[in-house]
């Protein structure tokens, strides 16, 4: 369908990931002596994955048109961002902060109250980026450039080309009712899954409270107006958000939900056999897949990462309270709900395909080879070879 | 007025998209086919009006002859002409024409689809059957496609292309009433809200052009001369076929529109939004104005849901059926 999706998805999705990490990495268990280093750590972490976010030649590819990538290549792609850093994740909290920031962006595309809102609820992703990375000018400068790139794609479009935009959107996130703790709590999801859509508040801008109809003569008087009871608790629309680069984008939608006091939740939610049986995953093979790699590979291409320098820099971030509750969540997740994500035997076959072995070279470093370096999911090559 | 009924289980869950649903009642044989978008398959239920026996089918939008292709589906509409009944699918790469069981493909017309992705998206979206012998397809760029439908057999012709639209066509009906008085039979929309009405024949005449004021009309219909359209603000208007003149004008929902339909015989009018509401409405034509009355009749509120398509079940209003985003059933409602 529309073409000018993939670079909504991909801003909203890694914005909904550096909310996540950021508020991991700061509730992560640091010992005292280490403070100072712990901060730098998050800084780090966080400055590595928006560099690569918006890295130019990155930006280039995601704002072509195309079509919507299939779920397993872009899980895929944010994994890649994710490790984008020193800092590690294995597959049981992978899992969990993708389907932390899937269902979140899902949220927020269902719940804009215009199609034209989805470009505010990704200025105010943009916006947090841009705090997060405040102290970091050549990091603004890239942030701003995307800022003037989704102003001059976006803001000239139709409403119905923007409708167009969320039904794609809404085809891409179809089926998914992973239950969020946070959503479950503020009662904005129900226990099935599903979304609660309110029928009070104010209007979106441009929209008339509903219950009057008014009728003209042929002349163009109105001739009468009647009443209806619309079944809601409708107020006037609010103002227009702001679509500059700076301003008040009015909803809160695409803002940072959690804080310390709501923090990331680390209990599983997301596995209920309830939610499981509304998943199906299509397990037939996707005939675009290879052209789905190549357009990856080109992605990837570039892509800098940052290898650990020695083993003690490098860490792993964990979305689940304890080791033993994430282990446990991997194993107990069940198969409908694995992203499957592509296989690349990069490390077994790297003859195979020319190309790709070349961009996996730019991957690695000397040294990443050697296993034993590496805790768990430490390695980047192995990870891949092991998803 | 109305209550629920026993709902209709799908094999997947509706898309969202205008006028997802589409309903055909087989009146010989006491049954009512549905068709319901999911991405790239369409979910197909026919249904024994004794509640007793449902069976499904699955179309794929497929081109004929390349294994590997497969589009996402912006529409599913039946066709009624006098001499027989069509499925009409509509999708990035093209239409396909079935027998009305989902059976034969008779059709299948290609898009011009570009090698690389451009800007501007290609689809087809907007069917209608007209007057005896065409079926209407509308098309992303604008142009609205006249297939001229022999009585039988799949000898299926382009017959015209229609360029008046200047932005992408969201939907098109035709007079639903039946009468033979009313000149104008096609009402054709787009995503600026522009409208155009035609004139069936071997040459289809614009007779009057109605603009829009930027806003999306996601659905429209033509009943008794007078054009009822739905809008992205919510909003329902209804303008006189041939001369544009604005008769009525209803805030009656707070999101957009995604699907209007018309029981011809009673004038009723259903009216379904992203809003999760339903709304029935009656129409009445006061002949000596010369003008259209709305009367707001029925709400029902189909709880947590973006409601993509609702159409009546038959030409009097007597039941409805309405499908969701993300909702895997038919939910049916009949009259008290």
């Amino acid at each position: 369908m529309s073409s000018r999706t993939l670079p909504l998805l991909f801003i909203n999705l890694g914005g909904e990931m550096l909310y996540i990490l950021d508020q991991r990495l700061r509730a992560q268990n640091i010992p005292a002596d280490k403070a100072k280093k712990g901060k730098n750590d998050r800084k780090r972490v966080m400055n590595d994955i928006i560099t690569t976010m918006f890295h130019k030649k990155f930006l280039e590819e995601l704002f072509k048109p195309q079509e919507l990538y299939s779920k397993k290549t872009l899980r895929t792609v944010f994994d890649r961002l994710a490790h984008a850093s020193i800092m590690r994740l294995n597959q049981a909290s992978m899992d969990k902060l993708y389907d932390l920031m899937t269902m979140a962006f899902k949220y927020q595309v269902l719940l804009c109250p215009r199609p034209k809102d989805i470009l505010l609820v990704s200025f105010n992703h943009m916006d947090a980026i841009k705090d997060f990375a405040r102290e970091s000018p050549s990091i603004l400068a890239q942030v701003d450039e995307t800022y003037q790139q989704l102003i001059e794609m976006y803001t000239p479009l139709s409403s119905g080309e923007f409708q167009l935009i969320r039904q794609t959107l809404l085809i891409f996130f179809q089926d998914m009712h992973i239950r969020v703790s946070i959503f479950l709590k503020d009662k904005v999801q129900n226990s099935n899954g599903r979304f609660v859509l309110p029928t009070s508040g104010p209007v979106p801008y441009g929209t008339q409270v509903p219950g009057l109809i008014r009728m003209f003569s042929c002349g163009g008087d109105e001739m009468s107006r009647l009443q209806f009871t619309n079944g809601g608790n409708y107020t006037s629309a609010l103002r227009e958000g702001c679509f500059d680069i700076c301003g008040d984008r009015v909803t809160k939608l695409g803002t940072n939900m959690y804080s310390v006091s709501r923090p990331v939740e680390t209990h599983m939610s997301g596995t209920s056999k309830s939610s499981a049986q509304h998943t199906k995953v299509n397990t037939a093979p996707n005939p675009l897949a290879k052209e789905e790699l190549n357009l990856l590979a080109r992605l990837m291409g570039g892509l800098e990462v940052q290898k650990p320098g020695n083993a003690d820099s490098g860490f792993r971030v964990n979305l689940f309270a304890t080791d033993e509750e994430e282990e446990e969540a991997l194993i107990s997740r069940p198969d409908e709900l694995s992203y499957g994500v592509i296989n690349i035997q990069a490390t077994k076959d790297k003859q195979a395909n020319a190309e790709l072995a070349k961009i996996m070279g730019e991957f690695s470093e000397p040294g990443d080879q050697s296993p034993g370096t590496s805790s768990k999911g430490d390695d980047l090559l192995a990870m891949m070879d092991s998803l | 007025m109305y209550h629920k009924e026993k709902s209709i289980q799908i094999k997947n869950s509706a898309s969202a998209l205008y006028n997802n649903l589409s309903v055909l009642r087989i009146a010989p044989r006491q049954l009512t086919y549905f068709t319901v978008v999911h991405a790239n398959v369409v979910n197909m239920v026919s249904a024994s009006w004794d509640g007793l026996n449902y069976s499904h089918r699955q179309l794929q939008s497929k081109e004929p002859n390349v294994a590997t292709s497969t589009s996402l589906i912006m529409q599913a509409a039946f066709c009624v002409l006098p001499s027989r009944e069509l499925l009409v699918l509509t999708s990035q790469k093209g239409i396909q024409m079935y027998e009305s069981d989902g059976s034969i493909m008779v059709y299948w017309h290609a898009l011009d689809t570009p090698e690389t992705p451009t800007e501007q998206a290609v689809f087809a979206r907007g069917i209608s059957a007209v007057w005896e012998n065409y079926i209407c397809v509308g098309v992303s760029s604008g142009a609205i496609l006249v297939f001229d439908i022999p009585s039988k057999g799949s000898n299926i012709t382009l017959s015209e292309v229609l360029e008046e639209h200047n932005q992408s066509v969201t939907d098109m009906a035709s007079e639903c009433s039946g009468s033979q008085e009313c000149i104008a039979n096609l009402v054709t929309a787009d995503d600026g809200g522009n409208l155009c009405v035609w004139k069936s024949g071997e040459e289809f005449q614009l007779l009057n052009k109605i603009p829009g004021f930027d806003m999306s009309c996601s659905s429209v219909k033509l009943w008794k001369g007078t054009v009822v359209a739905g809008y992205g603000t919510g909003q329902i208007r209804l303008y006189e076929a041939v001369t544009g003149i604005l008769h009525a004008e209803v805030n009656a929902h707070a999101r957009w529109i995604y699907s209007l339909d018309i029981a011809p015989f009673s004038g009723l009018l259903l009216s379904a939004a992203e809003d999760s509401l339903v709304r029935v409405w009656h129409l009445s034509m006061t002949p000596e104005t010369n003008t259209v009355e709305v009367a707001h009749l029925h709400n029902e509120c189909v709880t947590d849901t973006q409601i993509c398509g609702a159409k009546f079940c038959d030409g009097d209003g007597y039941a409805f059926a309405v499908t969701g985003y993300d909702l895997s059933e038919i939910i049916r409602y009949i009259q008290s």
